[in-house]
Parts: structure tokens; C-alpha cells; sequence
């Protein structure tokens, strides 16, 4: 027993240098040399070079001109980036059932019959920055509505932003509801400045 | 299931098996100490760890002063990990200024990391410091896979010794698996994980100003007030995550950098990523069931061992697609559509990611329990009751369905030998297997392998759901509280670290009793398969003979695979029934 922790501490030592160090230190200067926009969170940015959020962290939005995304579990609001959460609801839940039954009401007031699933159920981990197609289709004439556009344009607009499968095998087909808002909101700029 | 989903899942499968054979006869050369290419890069660094640490490379060690020197290291990290989160508010990198953790969290963790379980009492993002992530968390996560490989090692020694009364050096071989195996691959997955969107910084947050300045409606639940704070900010946290996240799915670990896991954007970006990570969790598990064979001199044994697992795993996996695809009959009375179509893949989608969608979802829950590696892209608690309970029956076999990185092949072994065992009682001859022969001292350390496990699941669930302190952390009520409570214990006393995340674990009852489970799952099975190292090693080995049952045959495999399906179902399906399959009675009752 004494006889071996000598080795031991040392090589736990030795091996936190390594693996705690220099690995994530390595790590760390390949990613902000090859891949800085990635390694420091692929943030957009506005007009003004404000920073504006992440391609890859999903925001709320709750205007009718704006595309909705899923609902979100995080605390104490939704889309804490600072606090990821799933809603942790199991499938017998009746809390499940309730908020589910709200969002679809709030959702029909706009436009009545079945709701795409992803756009009533939070999301794992409560900053999904997508929705489905079939969501966003589902919205497009709220939004066009609401913006005084004609709905073929909103529409050839959600349709530009599908994102199909990576490399045309791996994931599900899916919108980015920040880029597909952000181009939204360009869109009635650019309209507005011809008026 | 559609075509795509189909092929996405024979795509995974087939670059996986095609990484088992180039693999795992790379890390034979390793721990057989034959030379290899990264010697030139490595070699001196290995030859000055030892000499540094004043280790003798060439001594080998009985097995009980191989077992002193693992017990006296994983005790070191256990400690290590420990203070590091009780004194992080004073030490350096910790640009959100968090406080101590607590005694109980703090425990709970260094035995979650210790034991290779990575079981996720803490929420990364909102608790651990940057140097604690890097110090603590990642280290362990080296350091606790490459113990589980040695003591493998150790065990297939000695089934190749012959008269042998050692089972080679713990320190070679940790260092070995470390140096050569880990770091090697994480530094190649790192950066393509980076280059997908996982961000790798020590920079502080970032804070965003939102696109739209939303209000949201907060009901207090003390005194009912509604707020409506406006958040026209996001705060986004980033860390070290990229290196961390590499090794924590090439070592079976799974403890995530940010609460939510693989399911956190950062941590998992896109399906390629999605991709990369499914593949690091099972190559290593799987390629050391070839790694096994080389190391016998006989590679059919290893790819018996790899079909079993195979065999064992696709068929759940298609379970699983299967019930998350039918979706939530609560919700289909709801005007929601859970249809599959090209414009969505429908399904259960609550505490699911929409890039991932049901088949990668369901793939990522199944490999992960199969596995012991405990993360999550999905939230496991939102599951269907059924498509839940196929994770949770992964765990409960024992891991051994690829397992941990070395550990799911010792525990496979260890069900061999209880497979030739019970052949040998049938047909009246001593079992023996890989020329060994299996007598009363292996049987009953084998005995306590495949026991100590069910002990502390059964065990643990049934003190939790009896006290106060259990019954306050659960979250779902009826049956599916139960599910949570069960789902916990399978997952400590497996070593894996999945959860049903709405249990609320972080309390002291949790904390302690999850963390001493977590050990004793561990350690407690790493003694008994290394006495079984130990004495095989001493043995000489018998000829095959008339007598001696072929385990490279179909005849077997099927043996293998009824046995651990057995103990599996004969074990847990009582306490199955009262979670999961309660829970979908009352959901087929109720619609």
C-alpha cells in the first residue's frame, strides 16, 4: 500500500498535467486557429456588429411576424442559454396534456387543424435553435399576414431555408428559426426602404 | 421507420464494425508492448512518466498488488475531484465566479467521475468552474476509462498465462491505454467537433442582445404573483467544451459539460456531430472484443463476443425507434400531429431536438445505455413508457452489451464463464473456457460479478421509494415516478450515469446514497474479476478434448445470449412491470 503511493501520486500528477493541461490547452489553440467563429459560438451579428445570438442556440420570439420556436422548459424563462433544461414531462404527465392543450389553442387562433408536434413540445434541451418544415409551413401565412406580404414570398423564403439532411444522409430536414427571421426582417426592410 | 432512418442506422453499424478490426489490433500492440507508429511521438513521453513517477515498467504485479496500486490511483481522483469543487470559488479560471460546491454534490460527482459512471447530479453551466471541468471532470474521464481497459487486460492475461503468478503492471497499462489510446483519438475528435460547432474557449459568457426583446408570464408559486421580466438579453454559456466532450464519449463517460448534455447545441451541433460522437461511444467497446481476440491468439472468440453484443443490441434499438415513432396517445386527441412525413418526422418529440429527430434520438438512447456511457441527447424521461424501458433494460443487463471501455468486455466475459459453467453442469463434464479450467474460487467471484449489481438497483429503488427523502425527488407522478426512481439505481449500479432527469438528485439522500452505490458498482466488481485474473493466471492450460465445449460456435453464441437475457429479464421484469409497463397499460386504458 505505501509502497505504491508514491507512483501513484506522481503519475496522477504527471497524468492531470496531460490530460487536464495540455490536452484541453491543445485542443483549445487548434479550435481559435482553424475554426474561431465555431470555437467562440457562432454568434451572428446585426447591422451594427452588435452581437445578435448564436446560429446555434435557438431565441423565443412571440410577435405574429416573427416565425415561433418550440417551446422551451429552461428557468426562470424560456431560452436561458445559461441554464439548459428539457421540460422532463413524462408521456402520462397530466401537466404534459395541459400545456400542450394551451399551445395548441394559442397556436389555432391563427389558423385552425392539426399542429406539428415539434411546435407544441419542448425541446430537449430548451434552446433548440430549429423547427420542422412542416412548422414553419405552418406559419407562414401568420407571418405573411402580420408583415403585409404576400404569402408566396414568405413562403419561397421558409422554402430557401430548409436545411436538408447533412450530407444529404445524416439528421432530419429543419428550419433555423434566427436565420429564417433574420432574413424575414430583411426582407421587410428592404421593402419598407422601396415604399 | 422510413428509408432514411433505415439506412442512417446501417450507416452507423457499418463504419463502426469496420473500425473493430484496425482498432482493436492497434490497442493488442499496445498492451502486448509491441511497437507502434505514435512511439515516435509518444515513446520518450512514456518512458518519463515512468521514470518521473519512479515506476519500474518491466515489473509485472500479482493481482493483488495490481489491484492495491488501481484501488490507491482511482482513490487519489476520487479526492482530487473532490477538493477541486470544494475549493474552486478560490482558485483560478472561473470567470462566473462560482461558489463552492456542496459536501453531498461535491461526493457525489467525484464518485460519479471516479467510477467511469458520470452520473449528473451537478448542472455543468450553472456549478462547475472551467478549471474544475478541465482538472476534475476530463482528467477522470481519462484517467477512469483507462482503468477500466486495464483491468480487462489484466483479466485476458490471465486467460493466456500459463502457470503465471502475475498479471502485468497497472501503471504500464493505465499509462499505455492513456497515452496511446484516449489521447490519440480525442485529439482527433476535438477539432472535428469544433469544426462542427462545439465551442472550445476559456473565455467568460457571452451575453447577446435577443432579436426581439420578448416578456414572459412567470407565476410565482409561493404567493401566485405574475411577473413578466423582459429578457431582452441572452446569456450564452461557452467553456473548454470541445476537449471535454471528446473524451467523454470515447470513454464511456458521458458526463455532460452543460446540464442538458449532447442535447445542448454546444455539446452537439448538427447530425454529423451527432454522428461522430454515436461513433466514439461504442468503437472502443467494440473494438476491444477483437483487441481480446488477438490478445488469445484466436480472433474467432473475439468476434463471438462482438456478435452477442450485436445481436443484443440491433433488435432493441429497432424496439426503440419503433415506440418513440408511434408517438404520445395523450397528444393525438390533442389536434397534434405526430405523423411521420417528409416535412417532419413526427413522433414523440417532447425532449427531443428537432435536428435529431426520432432515429437519432433513439439510436443515440439505445447505444448510450448499451454502453455505459451516460449521456444524453434526448430527455430519457419524456420517453414512451415502452421506448423507455428498453434503455433502462440495457442497463439492467449489466452492461455488458458493449459496456464500459473495458468493463462491458469483462462483465461479457464474466457471463462466459457462467454460460460454460451451466453447459458443463448440463452435460456432466468441469467447465472450461479458452483452455482454462472454471472451478468453485472463479464461479463464485463470477457469482458476485453478475449479483452485486441487481443488489444495488433492487435494493436502491426499493429504500427510495420507501422514505420521504427518496419519494421528494421524484418529479413525474404514478407510475412514471416509480420509472425515475428505478431508472436512477439501474443507472448507478451500472456505472452508466443516464437519468430520467426530472428526479431531483441533487439532495444528500441522492448524493450519497447514488454515490456509494456508484462505487461499490465499480470497485466492488473490479476485485472479484481481477481474483479471477489472478487465479486463472495461475492455472495451466488444458488441451481441447472430446469434453470441451467449442466458444466459437453458433451453439455458444445463442448460450451467451440466453444466459444474459436470463438474469436480465428473470432479475428486473417485477420491478419493470410496476415502472413502464404499468405506465402504458394506463395509457392504453386512458386512450
Amino acid at each position: 500500500m505505501t509502497t505504491c503511493l508514491k507512483p501513484a501520486l506522481v503519475l496522477f500528477m504527471l497524468m492531470t498535467l496531460l490530460t487536464g493541461v495540455i490536452y484541453p490547452l491543445t485542443v483549445s489553440v487548434i479550435a481559435q486557429l482553424a475554426f474561431p467563429f465555431q470555437a467562440n459560438g457562432s454568434i451572428v451579428r446585426d447591422g451594427q456588429g452588435q452581437a445578435q445570438g448564436s446560429v446555434l442556440i435557438g431565441q423565443g420570439f412571440i410577435s405574429p411576424g416573427y416565425f415561433w420556436s418550440r417551446p422551451s422548459a429552461t428557468s426562470p424563462y424560456p431560452y436561458n442559454a445559461a441554464a439548459s433544461s428539457g421540460s422532463n414531462l413524462g408521456p402520462s404527465n397530466p401537466a404534459l396534456a395541459e400545456a400542450v392543450k394551451q399551445r395548441v389553442a394559442a397556436l389555432n387562433g391563427s389558423r385552425p387543424g392539426k399542429v406539428p408536434v415539434d411546435l407544441v413540445t419542448a425541446s430537449a434541451s430548451g434552446l433548440d435553435p430549429h423547427i420542422s418544415p412542416a412548422a414553419a409551413e405552418f406559419q407562414v401565412e401568420r407571418v405573411a399576414n402580420a408583415r403585409n406580404l404576400p404569402v408566396k414570398t414568405v413562403q419561397e423564403l421558409v422554402t430557401r431555408h430548409i436545411e436538408p439532411r447533412q450530407l444529404g444522409v445524416l439528421g432530419e430536414p429543419r428550419v433555423n428559426v434566427l436565420l429564417l427571421n433574420r432574413a424575414l426582417a430583411g426582407l421587410s426592410g428592404a421593402t419598407e426602404g422601396n415604399e | 421507420m422510413t428509408l432514411s432512418g433505415l439506412f442512417q442506422i446501417a450507416l452507423y453499424l457499418t463504419v463502426l464494425l469496420l473500425l473493430v478490426k484496425p482498432l482493436g489490433g492497434y490497442m493488442a500492440r499496445i498492451y502486448l508492448g509491441q511497437p507502434v507508429l505514435l512511439n515516435r511521438v509518444f515513446g520518450r513521453l512514456e518512458v518519463w512518466l515512468y521514470r518521473l513517477s519512479g515506476i519500474d515498467a518491466a515489473a509485472a504485479m500479482s493481482w493483488r498488488q495490481y489491484t492495491v496500486s488501481l484501488l490507491v490511483f482511482n482513490a487519489i481522483g476520487l479526492l482530487a475531484v473532490l477538493a477541486l469543487q470544494r475549493l474552486q470559488a478560490g482558485l483560478p479560471l472561473n470567470p462566473q465566479q462560482f461558489p463552492a460546491v456542496s459536501w453531498d454534490s461535491a461526493f457525489n460527482t467525484a464518485a460519479s467521475f471516479a467510477s467511469n459512471t458520470n452520473w449528473q447530479g451537478y448542472s455543468g453551466e450553472t456549478t462547475l468552474s472551467y478549471l474544475t471541468q478541465m482538472l476534475g471532470l476530463s482528467v477522470q474521464n481519462f484517467l477512469s476509462a483507462a482503468t477500466g481497459m486495464a483491468v480487462l487486460v489484466a483479466l485476458v492475461r490471465g486467460f493466456s498465462a500459463r502457470n503465471a503468478d502475475t498479471i502485468g503492471n497497472f501503471w504500464v497499462d493505465m499509462t499505455r491505454g492513456t497515452v496511446y489510446i484516449l489521447l490519440p483519438l480525442s485529439l482527433v475528435l476535438a477539432p472535428l467537433l469544433v469544426w462542427q460547432g462545439v465551442v472550445q474557449t476559456l473565455s467568460p459568457y457571452q451575453e447577446v442582445r435577443l432579436m426581439e426583446a420578448a416578456e414572459y408570464r412567470q407565476t410565482q408559486a409561493d404567493s401566485g404573483t405574475v411577473k413578466t421580466p423582459a429578457t431582452g438579453r441572452q446569456t450564452l454559456a461557452l467553456g473548454p467544451v470541445a476537449a471535454q466532450v471528446a473524451i467523454k464519449q470515447l470513454g464511456t463517460n458521458g458526463g455532460g459539460f452543460f446540464n442538458v448534455n449532447s442535447a445542448h447545441p454546444f455539446e452537439n451541433p448538427t447530425p454529423l456531430a451527432n454522428f461522430l460522437e454515436l461513433l466514439a461511444i461504442l468503437l472502443i467497446p467494440a473494438a476491444l472484443c477483437y483487441t481480446f481476440g488477438v490478445m488469445m491468439g484466436d480472433t474467432r472468440q473475439g468476434w463471438l463476443i462482438l456478435s452477442a453484443m450485436v445481436l443484443l443490441f440491433v433488435p432493441l434499438l429497432l424496439l426503440t425507434v419503433y415506440f418513440e415513432q408511434q408517438g404520445n396517445p395523450v397528444l393525438s386527441a390533442l389536434q397534434v400531429d405526430q405523423s411521420l412525413g417528409g416535412m417532419q418526422t413526427g413522433g414523440n418529440m417532447e425532449g427531443k431536438e428537432v435536428r435529431f429527430g426520432i432515429v437519432n434520438s433513439a439510436l443515440w438512447a439505445t447505444a448510450t445505455t448499451a454502453a455505459s456511457n451516460g449521456s444524453v441527447n434526448a430527455m430519457m424521461d419524456s420517453f414512451t413508457p415502452l421506448g423507455g424501458l428498453i434503455p433502462m433494460w440495457l442497463m439492467q443487463l449489466g452492461e455488458v452489451v458493449f459496456g464500459g471501455v473495458g468493463s462491458g468486455l469483462y462483465g461479457m466475459l464474466i457471463f462466459a464463464v457462467i454460460a460454460v459453467f451451466i453447459a458443463g453442469l448440463m452435460i456432466g463434464r468441469t467447465p472450461e473456457y479458452l483452455g482454462k479450467k472454471i472451478e468453485a474460487f472463479e464461479i463464485k467471484m463470477a457469482a458476485l460479478v453478475i449479483l452485486i449489481p441487481p443488489f444495488l438497483v433492487l435494493g436502491g429503488t426499493a429504500i427510495a421509494v420507501m422514505t420521504d427523502a427518496g419519494k421528494a425527488g421524484l418529479f413525474n407522478p404514478g407510475a412514471h415516478g416509480f420509472s425515475e426512481a428505478l431508472y436512477a439505481f439501474s443507472s448507478a449500479g451500472n456505472n452508466n450515469g443516464s437519468a430520467f432527469g426530472g428526479l431531483s438528485a441533487n439532495t444528500p439522500f441522492y448524493n450519497g446514497v447514488l454515490g456509494i452505490i456508484m462505487l461499490i458498482a465499480r470497485f466492488g466488481l473490479i476485485v472479484p474479476v481481477l481474483a479471477i485474473a489472478g487465479s486463472l493466471a495461475a492455472k495451466k492450460i488444458v488441451p481441447f478434448g472430446q469434453g470441451t465445449l467449442p466458444t466459437h460456435t453458433p451453439l455458444f453464441l445463442l448460450l451467451l445470449i440466453m444466459i444474459v437475457l436470463m438474469v436480465g429479464a428473470l432479475t428486473f421484469v417485477p420491478a419493470l412491470a410496476l415502472g413502464p409497463i404499468a405506465e402504458q397499460l394506463q395509457l392504453m386504458a386512458d386512450h
